[in-house]
């Protein structure tokens, strides 16, 4: 799946030549449910201890953070001053600044972060805890909170070798509410994911993570005959799920090979019909029983029509909106009926695929754009209609992704994409698959109303 | 053995659209067909690593290397290796023919669960050597000597290189089925206008049936072929009165390539299960198996029709069910030609017929038309041979099942070599 150019850099010669030109050096990423093999050093502002309650929770044994001082500082041979070095490499850095309120805790802050970038291994992972600004009073808490933000943002673009800088927003949040987040962001499922914030609440009693938290559980994706939907089903089936693999009639044929290699069934439905929600519902209820419920539907059925707006019609216009916005909307409608046999249970997760087009716009994509951009509307506005239940709504937003749809962008166009964004290589659909389940993950019951970059944290887009 | 009754139900079914002769699929061999139009079933019912009791399949024009083409189906599909499975032939009539078969094993307890069907490719069909090539080569491999080697071949003559292609042609006869089915249709004076209008009901019926999503649960596209490929969804009447006939000879010849059914490849298969099995698995149950008959006639030497038999094998069931012909809510004849299904319709309203031939007291009598093959049949669909069974009893389940318990349907397949395989259907 690597690029002919990520392999190149990584054959001995084509290193060589690509590294005196000053070219990208695109990392291998870790992936998967993997935690750093290296430690993960844990700072705190303060007496804060929610980073430090969680990472117990996860049983991750973390070791003492290092601080930038002039007294910690030592003087090497050429009489430079020197910040405090790890003895070996790291992991990753969880940085607890949730109870920075004040511009002289970010010195700390940076105090922190200093000697852990300075010692940090390949795929390493800087976890920032902070408060939402909205969370805080007063102006400077306020301001300091968000600083964060362009902090880690910052980071983020400075990592290298396939590390990843992320900001976790709390709120009254809890070690356990906050525990599937941060495993999360320190596995390598959070691959490309760096630069975001993310926020979480408080809801009260969550489940701990688990390896396979959807044991049992009905997970709905459409779009899943290829591409990043079948990436989608390929993660969750891996979690434990039963996947309903939906997609048009027409991709039927690779439609029953994602179904059957997941150990699914397959759903040959256009989502666009009036009646798309009641067919999936009567799917589940029949072929997995009248008592079955689906825990978690995932909305990745999409299409382009691209055109310069001056071109376009209201046929590319409405094709567009009612595949990708549209139809979800009135399929949510139906699931979220208490009622239906088959329906959305409560607990149940929502999760929409957005589009960097959706955030920043594209030249030629202004059907898209709204489109995606309407997703993230939709979540905003859903995800508290349907907190009493337990069910969440949350998007991803995908950048740069490696499929067969964009293998057919043009060269220059492509290259661009996958290189200018912070881990120089593009994402794969398992990247965008992984932060689909985190969502669905029960443990991530206090996550709602988000929309996580899955880009790599990308220059297009931003 | 229990003695609790079993009732062998249909479940669902799945096919790929059917591919011209030459095609879509004309790279396919039966094999890449038969395991598409499985890995589809199993997709569609979540049985995906599991054993069925049996997968039971077959193809008229069959390579000789096919020879266990169903259990190589089972072993390149998603279907658990441990599926035993096999083929059977009955020309046409091999698709209902292993719904039958499987039916009877559900109900006789040997088996809770199989799917039936069948494939066939014109596309790839079956080239054999010539005779005196064939001889000369097995005389040549078991020669001792190089001296007896060459005079073995030596004895290979320029017209043993012509390769024999399968003709669709009677053995006994030398007659294609075209040309007895002219016959037929002359014998019964079935009109060209009634076959064309037949014909253009197909063909709108069946492009209705795609438009609204009939075939979303039944069928599963392969190669990019999303639709049947022979479908016209705007021929019409007028259009089909402009080809020349291409059966018989002469004035009365009325067998056009637009009444007739075209060469094509495909693949179609029927799940089926033992209806409380099925129950338990929250699997569909459409339709039950209720009876079945086969009837063949002496087309050579006895003065039938070629493809009369299921006129014979329907009196039969319907008497030993104790039904009139009028008892079903749909019908569904195989439209090998659009003159086979007007002169069996025109049998049943016989007279003559019904007293010379069925040695009954009064004709059958009429079938309602609209009841008759309601989502087009053959003419417009294609007819890989050992594929329509599982076609048409997969879309009559589903039909009956739609209309509701106690709907009645009843299958009839005319079949080469003079026979014709019918069944009842009732939905649950």
């Amino acid at each position: 799946m690597a690029d002919f150019y990520s392999t190149l850099t990584r054959s001995p010669l084509g290193k060589t030549v690509t590294g005196s030109l000053g070219l990208p050096q695109p990392a291998s990423l870790r992936r998967g449910r993997t935690l750093p093999e290296r430690p993960v050093a844990l700072g705190a502002i303060g007496a804060a201890g929610l980073a430090a309650q969680t990472l117990a929770l996860l049983g991750v044994d973390a070791v003492d953070a290092l601080l930038d001082t002039p007294e910690t500082r030592t003087t090497d041979d050429e009489g430079k001053a020197r910040p405090p070095a790890y003895e070996q490499r790291l992991g990753g850095l969880v940085l607890d600044a949730t109870a920075a309120r004040t511009i002289a805790d970010l010195e700390t802050v940076r105090a922190l972060l200093r000697p852990a970038l300075r010692s940090m291994g390949s795929s390493g992972r800087v976890v920032v805890l902070g408060v939402q600004p909205e969370a805080v009073d007063g102006v400077e808490a306020t301001a300091v909170a968000q600083a964060l933000e362009g902090i880690v943002r910052s980071v983020g673009k400075e990592m290298r070798s396939g590390g990843t800088a992320n900001l976790v927003q709390v709120a009254g949040t809890s070690a356990q509410e906050l525990a599937s987040t941060l495993l999360f962001l320190l596995e390598g499922r959070s691959a490309y994911v760096s630069g975001q914030p993310v926020r979480i609440g408080t809801v009260g009693q969550v489940p701990a993570p688990e390896a396979r938290p959807f044991e049992g559980q009905i997970v709905v994706v459409t779009g899943a005959a290829r591409g990043i939907g079948a990436g989608i089903a390929r993660v969750f089936a891996r979690d434990g799920a039963t996947v309903v693999a939906v997609d048009v009639p027409a991709a039927g044929q690779p439609l029953a090979a994602v179904a059957n290699e997941m150990g699914g069934t397959a759903l040959q439905l256009d989502i666009t019909a009036p009646d798309a929600g009641r067919r999936i519902a009567a799917h589940v209820a029949g072929r997995y029983g009248d008592g079955s419920r689906i825990h978690a539907v995932v909305h990745n059925a999409g299409i382009t029509r691209d055109k310069l707006l001056v071109n376009t019609d209201e046929e590319r216009w409405q094709s567009v909106l009612e595949v990708n916005l549209a139809a979800q909307l009135r399929i949510n409608d139906v699931l979220l009926d208490p009622e239906l046999p088959g329906g959305l249970s409560d607990g149940g997760r929502i999760v929409g695929v957005a589009s960097t087009s959706g955030i920043a716009g594209n030249r030629g994509q202004s059907n898209y754009a709204a489109s995606k951009a309407g997703v993230i509307g939709a979540v905003h506005a859903l995800a508290p209609l349907v907190a009493h239940r337990g069910i969440t709504v949350n998007a991803v937003a995908p950048g740069f992704i490696e499929t067969e749809m964009t293998g057919k962008v043009p060269f220059a166009t492509r290259e661009f994409a996958r290189r200018f964004n912070s881990v120089q290589q593009g994402g794969r659909p398992v990247d965008v698959a992984e932060a689909i389940a985190w969502f669905a993950d029960p443990a991530s019951a206090a996550v709602t109303g988000q929309v996580l970059r899955v880009c790599g944290q990308s220059q297009i887009g931003a | 053995m229990t003695s609790i009754p079993r009732t062998a139900v249909i479940v669902g079914g799945n096919r790929i659209p059917f591919g011209k002769a030459g095609g879509a699929y004309a790279a396919a061999s039966n094999q890449d067909m038969l395991t598409a139009a499985l890995d589809g079933l199993v997709a569609r019912f979540g049985l995906s690593g599991q054993r069925l009791g049996e997968v039971a399949a077959g193809a008229v024009l069959k390579h000789s290397r096919d020879f266990n083409l169903t259990r190589e189906a089972v072993l390149g599909s998603a279907l658990d290796p441990h599926t035993p499975a096999y083929d059977l032939q009955q020309a046409c009539g091999t698709g209902l023919e292993t719904v039958i078969q499987v039916s009877n094993k559900i109900t006789l307890g040997q088996i809770d669960s199989g799917v039936a069907g069948g494939v066939d490719s014109a596309s790839d069909a079956p080239i054999a050597v010539s005779e005196g090539l064939r001889k000369a080569l097995i005389k040549a491999g078991a020669a001792r000597t190089t001296a007896q080697r060459l005079k073995a071949l030596g004895a290979i003559r320029p017209g043993d290189l012509t390769p024999e292609t399968p003709r669709n042609a009677e053995a006994r006869t030398g007659l294609s089925m075209g040309e007895h089915q002219a016959r037929t249709a002359k014998e019964w004076g079935i009109t060209r206008e009634a076959q064309d209008e037949l014909a253009a009901a197909s063909h709108h019926r069946l492009a209705a049936a795609w438009d609204a999503g009939f075939f979303d649960d039944l069928a599963t596209p392969f190669l990019r072929l999303t639709r049947d490929q022979g479908l016209r969804p705007d021929t019409s009447v007028e259009k089909l009165a402009k080809l020349s006939p291409v059966f018989g000879k002469g004035e009365g010849a009325t067998l056009t390539a637009g009444n007739s059914t075209p060469l094509s490849d495909g693949a179609a298969l029927v799940l089926l299960a033992e209806q409380e099995w099925a129950r338990a698995r929250n699997l569909p149950v459409l339709a039950r198996i209720v009876d079945a008959e086969v009837a063949a006639v002496d087309y050579v030497g006895g003065g039938e029709g070629l493809l009369m038999a299921p006129a014979y094998a329907v009196p039969r069931l319907l008497a030993r069910q104790g039904l009139s012909l009028q008892d079903f809510d749909l019908y569904e004849i195989h439209e090998a030609f659009a003159s086979t299904v007007l002169a069996t319709l025109a049998a049943w309203e016989s007279p003559e017929f019904t007293r010379d031939r069925l040695g009954l007291e009064a004709p059958l009598g009429a079938v309602d038309r609209a009841r008759l093959n309601v989502h087009g049949s053959s003419l417009a669909a294609g007819h890989p041979f050992a594929a329509t069974g599982g076609r048409i009893v997969a879309g009559l389940a589903k039909m009956l099942s739609e209309k509701g318990p106690g709907s009645r349907g009843l299958v009839s397949i005319c079949a080469a070599g003079g026979q014709g395989v019918v069944a009842i259907l009732e939905a649950v």
